[in-house]
């Protein structure tokens, strides 16, 4: 005669309990893998970075010359390929005019100092950033440390909720593999081999060049702008009551885009 | 037992298909993957971590250093013995392990393990 019923149980119920104390047992012995250190360096200190785009200084240096440098700069810098065609362009620094650009300023009689006038565009990387709040696999975030609103490239589904999302166009997709771009127009791609490329169906828009800033470099387009002694592009920090963003916007009159929709945008446009 | 003959027959081409593959490549093995260090890397002698736990948990580690860097802004990391690297994999690692077919795809190919990393990442250009 074999296990009875009460002697199967009891059999059942040790093993049970010598299963669930070995794993633990093992946990205990051989504790694990060795422990990465995760301290570092801390960032540069900037608890809300901002952008001031004085459009005076900017327009004027458009008027002498087709002044495009910030935009060539970033796009080299990011490795971000023209494709040569308006549906498929990656935009981390553009352009658009004026009436495109401020809606909600309409006037049927305009200063022809700004009427059509090209102005620099680029994520604005908003207080309360619509683009994280639909995305269902928070890729995209707002940096707690600093109010920087980032991308996580590893997480992106490609779904593009965060470019139905934002208000002012400053997401883009890859349609295809930015590898793929012609090389007629990115002779020389990837232009910076120190920074990464994107897979085809992620979405990308400028990340205030958090690269740079951890080591305490100015974004590349403000290092750009300044560069030519234009000096349009203004980096800084809005919480500090002294820093050189908050003096530009004490002593001039500054609008940003589309504010009744309380995004909070961070950029700042002196006209 | 009805149909016999066809049966067995049946049985043993069966059978010969199902272990046609073991029979095929009985005696010889797979090419052992022999990662090879550049003058680079076998100059510096230490990697961010020993040389086991890199063989065996680097991807760990590379997933811990973009977390931390992408989403937590930490982008230094700080080795047992307390030399600081910049975590970059596209930077740091690729800048010793700079010949990708000799060393990462050894393994790779040999474990049937296809990392996306290099979807975006550029690789080092090698020399022939």
């Amino acid at each position: 005669m074999g296990v009875d019923r009460r002697e199967f149980l009891k059999i059942a119920g040790y093993a049970t309990l010598f299963g669930l104390g070995g794993t633990a047992a093992i946990d205990i012995l051989a504790p694990g893998e060795l422990e990465a250190s995760t301290t570092g360096i801390p960032l540069t200190q900037g608890k809300r970075w901002s952008m001031v785009i004085d459009m005076r200084k900017c327009l004027a240096q458009q008027d002498k010359k087709a002044c495009k440098d910030c935009m060539v700069a970033c796009h080299r810098e990011h490795n971000v390929p023209d494709w040569g065609e308006p549906q498929h362009a990656v935009k981390w620094i553009w352009q658009d005019e004026y009436e495109h650009v401020f809606p909600d300023h309409p006037n049927e009689f305009v200063d022809e100092g700004v009427e059509g006038k090209p102005f620099i565009l680029m994520c604005n990387h908003c207080f309360n950033p619509p683009c994280v709040r639909v995305c269902p696999t928070q890729a995209t975030f707002k940096r707690e440390q600093d109010g920087i609103v980032a991308m996580d490239m590893h997480r992106c589904i490609g779904c593009r909720f965060c470019m139905a999302a934002c208000p002012y166009g400053s997401r883009s997709f890859n349609w295809g593999d930015p590898r793929k771009a012609p090389k007629k127009l990115n002779p020389d791609y990837p232009t910076n081999k120190a920074y990464p490329e994107r897979s085809k169906g992620v979405v990308e828009k400028c990340n205030f060049c958090t690269e740079l800033v951890a080591k305490g470099e100015l974004p590349i387009c403000v290092q750009a702008c300044d560069k030519i002694k234009v000096h349009a592009l203004n980096f800084g920090d809005l919480a500090h009551p002294e820093s050189n963003v908050r003096k530009l916007l004490r002593d001039h009159y500054s609008v940003r885009r589309k504010p009744a929709l309380g995004t909070g945008p961070n950029v700042f446009y002196i006209i | 037992m009805y149909d016999g003959g066809k049966i067995i027959v049946g049985l043993i081409i069966g059978i010969g298909l199902f272990l046609s593959p073991f029979i095929y490549n009985a005696g010889s093995s797979a090419k052992a993957p022999d990662p090879q260090l550049t003058e680079k890397a076998k100059e510096a002698k230490v990697c961010v971590a020993p040389t086991a736990y890199m063989r065996e948990s680097h991807f760990t580690m590379l997933d811990e250093w973009r977390h931390t860097a992408v989403r937590d802004g930490e982008r230094y990391y700080k080795a047992a013995d307390g030399k600081i690297y910049y975590k970059s994999l596209q930077v740091t690692c690729l800048d010793c392990h700079s010949d990708k077919t000799k060393f990462c795809d050894q393994c790779h190919n040999y474990l049937a393990v296809d990392p996306y990393c290099w979807d975006c990442h550029i690789v080092p250009e090698e020399k022939k």
